[in-house]
């Protein structure tokens, strides 16, 4: 049996021990509905409050500005469709957004286009990231939103979003910046960041899947997606998830108390990884260089293609992604390595690996042992890589 | 793991006549690196039976593993019944492909076909061109 080495912590996370012992209760004893007015139901309000007190404070937000949603898609959804309406309203129909945003955000803003929007999709270019001053050169008069990631989740680019918001909070504009790459894992303050409204999900810092929470500041018109109930003061009906809220607030205070020094663990073993792969001859980093998640790597490779490369790796025991067009269910990579401009022939050949403070030393040396052949394997069985090597096609990386 | 089935998995972890013929009588390249998977097939020909076949491709899983039982589908076996060879054929050999890697198991028989059609033509055999329409070079990319 091979041993398992986890590195697709962007995809989702292990629980902590931690965060499992913040949720046992609240399956068990704590079964309350919060809603009902009996004993039982108020000790389950009582833990709502307090899990919303505490993610509050994790990020520099006041506890009746955080709404409990099933997790970053249905924040992102919210967020977006809320501001756009709030816009519509005063006859805004603008959006600004990146090129490379996740398609919980995309596909939301298409439906906004099909509803006679307009969206703005700031180039990334090849490094990966936007600048400030290209968000303003973007807003207009009818400008309702700018969403912007905090973090991307293929290649691993920390956007600016302090001098995006402040940028937005001069000309007035709403900005939403979807952070589900960013909380628990790098440092997170919405009031410093200029934040409107934010996005977070609990799995992607060890805490379960299914729930997540939106931020939205004092102030800013905040509709709710789900018709029903008079939860989270109207925002978002249904009863609330409270075994996930309280283990993704456990599950954040302990990302936030551990944040220096899981951040400079996983950077040093990113680094490790990115030199160690980096040897592999016409082989590329996606993504910002310097402006990077601690834990992402993202490497294309030419001549192979991602998704034989991840089945060969996962043989070895080694789980990552890649944004081939075979592991999308699609014929196209993925649109963040489009929007670099990298090559579709280039794109189909990436790997993603994303560490976690929970990966070791002994398990980077490992991939950086292993990918190496399994990458030579597929070049030997390749007649793009043979075209590549005769001439016939000049190299691109 | 339930994306492939376990002979696929063979197929693409222990691929059978991977390489290349120097003395080949057919080559066939079909695909295109931008839709991510490219298939050559090399065949060698005696007395209308293909004596030996090898394949290199660039390709997800199911991709090598299709080229791979393809070959072998059509190794010892005579060019009449290789061009009988449909990719149906190939994904039921490999206990099935997922709906959207079955263009993978187009490509083998386009890969075949190509090879003999080069064949034909190195040595000047007659054949009947309706049988070898143009492979597929490009596949839909779906907008959506």
């Amino acid at each position: 049996m091979v041993k398992t080495v986890y590195v697709d912590n962007a995809a989702t996370t292990a629980m902590s021990d931690m965060a499992i012992k913040a949720m046992t209760p609240y399956l068990k004893e704590v079964y309350g509905n919060p809603s009902s007015l009996h004993t039982v139901g108020q000790v389950a309000k009582e833990a709502l409050d307090k899990a919303r007190e505490e993610v509050a404070a994790l990020i520099g937000a006041k506890p009746n500005e955080i709404y409990f949603t099933s997790g970053g898609s249905e924040a992102d959804n919210q967020a977006i469709r809320s501001a756009a309406y709030a816009g519509l309203a005063k006859g805004k129909k603008h959006i600004i957004s990146t090129a490379f945003e996740h398609h919980a955000v995309l596909h939301t803003l298409k439906k906004l286009e099909k509803e006679g929007f307009e969206v703005t999709y700031l180039d990334v270019h090849s490094h990966g990231n936007i600048t400030a001053e290209e968000v303003e050169r973007a807003i207009r008069p009818d400008t309702a939103l700018v969403t912007v990631m905090y973090a991307n989740n293929e290649v691993g680019s920390v956007l600016p979003i302090r001098e995006i918001g402040k940028v937005c909070r001069d000309k007035k504009v709403i900005f939403h910046t979807d952070a589900v790459q960013a909380v628990g894992h790098i440092p997170v303050n919405v009031v410093e960041d200029n934040v409107d409204m934010l996005s977070a999900s609990a799995h992607k810092f060890h805490g379960p899947k299914g729930v997540g929470f939106l931020y939205c500041r004092t102030g800013v018109p905040l509709k709710n997606l789900i018709e029903g109930g008079a939860q989270e003061r109207k925002r978002r009906a249904g009863t609330e998830n409270i075994a996930g809220i309280c283990a993704m607030a456990a599950a954040l205070n302990e990302a936030v108390e551990n944040l220096d020094k899981n951040m400079k663990k996983e950077a040093a073993l990113r680094d490790k990884l990115i030199s160690g792969l980096s040897k592999i001859p016409h082989s590329k980093l996606n993504g910002d260089t310097k402006s990077r998640l601690p834990g992402n790597v993202n490497m294309c490779f030419e001549g192979i293609e991602g998704e034989s490369l991840l089945l060969l790796l996962d043989a070895k025991g080694i789980c990552a992604s890649s944004g081939s067009a075979c592991t999308s269910g699609s014929l196209d990579p993925s649109h963040v390595l489009l929007s670099l401009g990298l090559p579709h022939e280039v794109a189909h050949g990436s790997l993603r690996l994303s560490l976690s403070e929970y990966n070791t030393e002994e398990e980077v040396d490992y991939i950086v042992a292993e990918v190496p052949k399994v990458v030579e394997y597929l070049r030997s069985i390749s007649p793009v890589w043979e075209a590549l090597e005769k001439g016939e096609k000049p190299h691109l990386i | 793991m339930a994306l492939y089935s376990e002979k696929v998995m063979d197929h693409f972890t222990n691929p059978r006549n991977v390489g290349k013929l120097d003395d080949a009588d057919g080559i066939g390249e079909v695909g295109n690196a931008k839709c991510g998977d490219i298939m050559k097939i090399y065949i060698k020909v005696r007395d209308n039976i293909i004596v030996d076949v090898k394949f290199n491709t660039f390709g997800c899983g199911s991709a090598i593993a299709s080229s791979s039982m393809a070959t072998e589908m059509i190794k010892g076996k005579p060019i009449s019944e290789a061009l009988e060879l449909t990719n149906k054929a190939v994904a039921e050999a490999l206990d099935g492909l997922p709906a959207h890697k079955m263009h993978c198991s187009v490509l083998a028989e386009e890969a075949i076909r190509s090879a003999i059609k080069d064949y034909y033509d190195k040595n000047g055999i007659e054949y009947d061109h309706a049988q070898f329409p143009e492979p597929t070079e490009e596949h839909d990319h779906d907008e959506d």
